[in-house]
């Protein structure tokens, strides 16, 4: 009895959990409602699946308890009723995996107009970079690191001379425009991870990852690392600000771009001579 | 059919090979302690993986006082918190589970199930045991080694595992954690040769391998499931061995740590990571297989009745054995690895959903109809499918590819795997001691103390993990020792933290009074006699509980039919023993024993 109870229990209260309780996903940023959705249909078909089995096996404990002078059934096998089984549960896979694929299709196709920024993470802290006027990003090596290149820029590499370099500062990005976000990592492995974009990806030294999202809302949103970087892990935070167009061009003007940050090292050399 | 069904056998086959004569023990040390005997051996395996285990059970306590309670306790560092949870993972999935499965209970019943007088090669399998003590010993030395154990996370993912922004990284810890790793890997092999050789081998006359008992089947997959993918692991820590004492950059690219750069050019983060869950994610099959054919067993004992499908269920332990060898990225969904790869492992991994679906029905189909008997061992057989059916659910949440980018590397997943890997196969291991202790000892766990047990830990252990998935959800990710600032961050999500880390205090306290019935019913427990379950299988039938040296009489018992003849039409009681020959005569020799 008790458990037959317990089981109708941990049903009703898992579902009155899910619909009733404050806890659920921060509300979403990006363009990758899709996942959402794919993410809901999931909650559906899993959900039915769980209240079926759970309730029937209540109703079986209840129902064929022992009791003085029962027998139980002698059924080795049923194909019948297993064959239904395996297609049923067949379709219901398929009716997640289906929406899954297609979006994760739109997820690796990413779209001709994006633009290209950088996120180089090091423990632990992030660092960015944005195009310039050429709208290309130079070429970069780890190899190439140093105090006065902290996100190791090839300096004979023309493409880089105009880059926007934004070193453990808030990132900002327009509104609208999607943006192909390139993941590099200075030392061990992190994973660019803002809960209203849904995606992240992780960022590994000697290797390029990549996601793109097209940014549906303005305001600040808090860059968390999601891979385990060692013990500072939890307090690598940074911020991603959505603007409008305005905004934006107002706060690019304001940023200094490589060349300009490897000029001053000079300017001040060459100023400290005169004194 | 013909093996399902009641039919006995007609003609016995021979006896192929003449029995071996077992080394007999001539002293306390060798019956006692360097025993070749598979039960003393499974008796060793298990106490070491439960002793170690309660390390584990601790550290899980800690690691739940800093998460519910953060800042209260002083002592709980960030390094300390990781050094925890690494431990902590590492110990339970391989240092419990999987030696306390294959070890513990795969040296226990397989001789036993399958009617042979012991393991093939009783020197080897006492080996192995020794060579699994060594790895242990070496894991706990690492507590005590200058830095401290590792804390790179049970993943030891590198550059991380070996640099010094991790614990242990630049010190012994991870030396240790490796070293221990190859141990245990070589202990394991020469125990699964033997298991494998064992069950292929050493069946006695009449035991085809489909008339064995799924809890066989399911040690018997899952033990060359890891033979085959222990080696993956095992070049792995050679790998990261080299890099970090040798200078070699296997796993180690260019990279800056603090502003320095270090000696390390070329190397591949992300092949550890294949290599890793190569062995990962095989690993959690060899942990759920033999879960799901102990299950099975108690299930169809319990409720009286034959389990349902019994051909499609040795198939589906199969079938998820080999299908779990082609799924291991849908652990690097977010890695870093080609996206493309996405499709073919978000596909392979939901296909796998499909036969260990049809095993859950199975095991409900089984209640269907039957004449269920509400012990100890079906209550936590009833716990299981609660917990593995939610778990197993959350699965198709993260194997499908684009649900998973979301939630990866956040509390769902957590939450996940401790209800799929470790909630679940744990209730099965209660289920299955307080079924087969009786057969161990001759005497009957305690049924107050283990009404108690059962009732706090099945309702604790889902209110610690279902909570926990809507913490993944909102955004929380994995292996924060705090939370810090963040706009998910709310007093409701505090409050929710402190309640599940009450309840895991709760529900370890009750395994304090699991280990102490242990102990009391070896003293105070009720006799039970040989067959107390009136259960088939053969180690039900040996004539002396607990079984000796040898297992069965003078002759091996013969095998008629297959493991699940309960309630069989016009049978004289409601179960035949797998040696009974029922509607024919025993032959003169099988009656004389």
């Amino acid at each position: 009895m008790a458990i037959a109870l317990i089981l109708v229990v941990v049903v009703v209260g898992s579902i009155m959990f899910h619909v009733l309780s404050p806890w659920w996903w921060t509300p979403i940023a990006s363009n990758w409602g899709y996942i959402d959705d794919t993410l809901i249909i999931t909650f559906w078909i899993t959900g039915v699946v769980f209240t079926l089995v759970i309730l029937f096996m209540a109703y079986c404990v209840l129902r064929f308890r022992h009791k003085e002078g029962r027998k139980a059934a002698y059924e080795p096998e049923n194909n019948k009723l297993e064959w239904a089984l395996t297609i049923v549960t067949g379709l219901g896979v398929a009716a997640m995996l289906a929406p899954g694929l297609i979006v994760w299709a739109q997820f690796v196709s990413v779209p001709d107009e994006a633009t290209e920024i950088e996120v180089l993470a090091q423990q632990w802290s992030w660092n960015f970079r944005l195009p310039g006027a050429d709208g290309k990003l130079g070429l970069s090596d780890n190899r190439l690191i140093d105090a006065d290149n902290p996100l190791g820029v090839n300096r004979s590499d023309a493409a880089g001379q105009d880059d926007i370099i934004i070193e453990a500062d808030d990132l900002h990005l327009p509104i609208g425009k999607p943006v192909k976000v390139l993941l590099r990592s200075a030392d061990v492995l992190h994973d660019f991870y803002v809960p209203e974009f849904r995606a992240k990806m992780d960022m590994l030294p000697g290797m390029v990852t990549y996601f793109w999202f097209t940014p549906t809302r303005t305001g600040e949103f808090e860059i968390l690392c999601a891979e385990l970087c060692g013990v500072g892990h939890p307090h690598m935070r940074g911020f991603v600000v959505i603007d409008t167009e305005e905004d934006y061009q107002e706060w690019l003007q304001e940023q200094s771009t490589f060349a300009q940050l490897s000029s001053p090292t000079k300017l001040s050399a060459a100023a400290r001579l005169e004194e | 059919m013909a093996d399902a069904t009641p039919q006995a056998v007609d003609n016995i086959p021979p006896a192929e090979v003449p029995e071996v004569e077992l080394y007999h023990p001539k002293s306390w040390w060798t019956k006692y302690v360097f025993s070749q005997d598979a039960k003393v051996i499974a008796i060793q395996y298990s106490g070491t993986a439960i002793a170690i285990g309660l390390v584990a059970l601790v550290l899980s306590w800690l690691i739940r006082l800093q998460l519910g309670f953060p800042g209260t306790f002083d002592f709980i560092t960030p390094e300390a918190y990781y050094q925890f949870i690494t431990m902590h993972g590492m110990i339970m999935v391989v240092y419990l589970l999987t030696a306390l499965f294959l070890g513990g209970f795969g040296n226990y019943l397989i001789p036993l199930m399958v009617g042979a007088r012991d393991m093939v090669f009783p020197y080897v399998n006492m080996l192995s045991f020794w060579v699994y003590l060594l790895a242990v010993l070496v894991l706990v030395a690492s507590f005590f080694a200058p830095g401290g154990p590792t804390g790179a996370g049970w993943t030891l993912y590198p550059p991380q595992a070996i640099t010094s922004g991790t614990p242990g990284g630049q010190q012994a810890g991870i030396l240790l954690m490796l070293a221990s790793l190859m141990l245990f890997i070589v202990g394991f092999t020469m125990g699964g040769l033997n298991y494998v050789v064992t069950v292929l081998q050493a069946r006695t006359r009449g035991m085809t391998l489909m008339r064995m008992p799924l809890t066989v089947w399911g040690i018997f997959t899952a033990t060359v499931m890891a033979l085959l993918a222990f080696p993956a692991l095992f070049v792995a820590c050679v790998m990261m061995l080299f890099d970090r004492l040798l200078g070699t950059s296997f796993f180690m690219p260019a990279l800056v740590e603090f502003g320095e750069q270090l000696e390390y050019g070329g190397g591949s983060p992300i092949l550890f990571q294949h290599l890793f869950w190569f062995f990962g994610h095989p690993e959690v099959y060899i942990v759920a297989l033999p879960a799901f054919g102990i299950v099975s067993d108690l299930i169809s004992t319990h409720a009286r009745k034959n389990i349902f499908g019994y051909r499609m269920m040795v198939w589906a332990i199969v079938g998820i054995g080999a299908l779990s060898f082609i799924v291991w990225a849908h652990h690097m969904y977010v890695s870093g690895m080609d996206p493309y790869f996405g499709f073919f492992f978000a596909t392979t991994t939901l296909i796998i959903a499909v036969p260990t679906a049809i095993k859950v029905y199975n095991w409900v189909l089984t209640l269907w109809r039957g004449d269920i008997h509400l012990s100890l061992p079906m209550l936590f057989a009833i716990g299981f499918i609660v917990t593995f059916v939610n778990g197993g659910l959350t699965g198709l949440f993260l194997g499908n590819v684009v649900v998973d980018v979301p939630l990866s590397d956040t509390m769902f997943v957590v939450a996940h795997f401790h209800m799929v890997m470790g909630v679940a196969p744990i209730m099965v291991i209660f289920g299955a001691i307080y079924h087969w202790y009786p057969k161990m000892t001759g005497r009957m766990l305690n049924e107050a103390m283990g009404q108690f047990h059962f009732w706090v830990t099945f309702v604790g252990a889902y209110a610690i993990f279902f909570p926990m998935h809507y913490v993944g959800l909102v955004g929380v990710p994995r292996r924060y020792h705090e939370l810090g600032d963040a706009t998910f961050v709310t007093d409701s999500l505090h409050s929710l933290n402190a309640f599940i880390s009450v309840a895991a205090l709760i529900v370890g306290f009750a395994q304090v009074v699991f280990m102490f019935n242990l102990f009391w019913s070896l003293r105070y427990g009720k006799e039970s006699g040989g067959n107390p379950w009136r259960a088939t299988t053969l180690e039900w039938q040996t004539p002396e509980t607990p079984p000796i040296h040898g297992n069965f009489g003078k002759d091996l018992p013969i095998v008629y039919r297959w493991a699940y003849d309960y309630s069989v039409p016009d049978a004289p009681d409601d179960y035949l023993a797998q040696n009974d020959p029922w509607p024919q005569k025993a032959p003169a020799s099988e009656a004389a024993s």
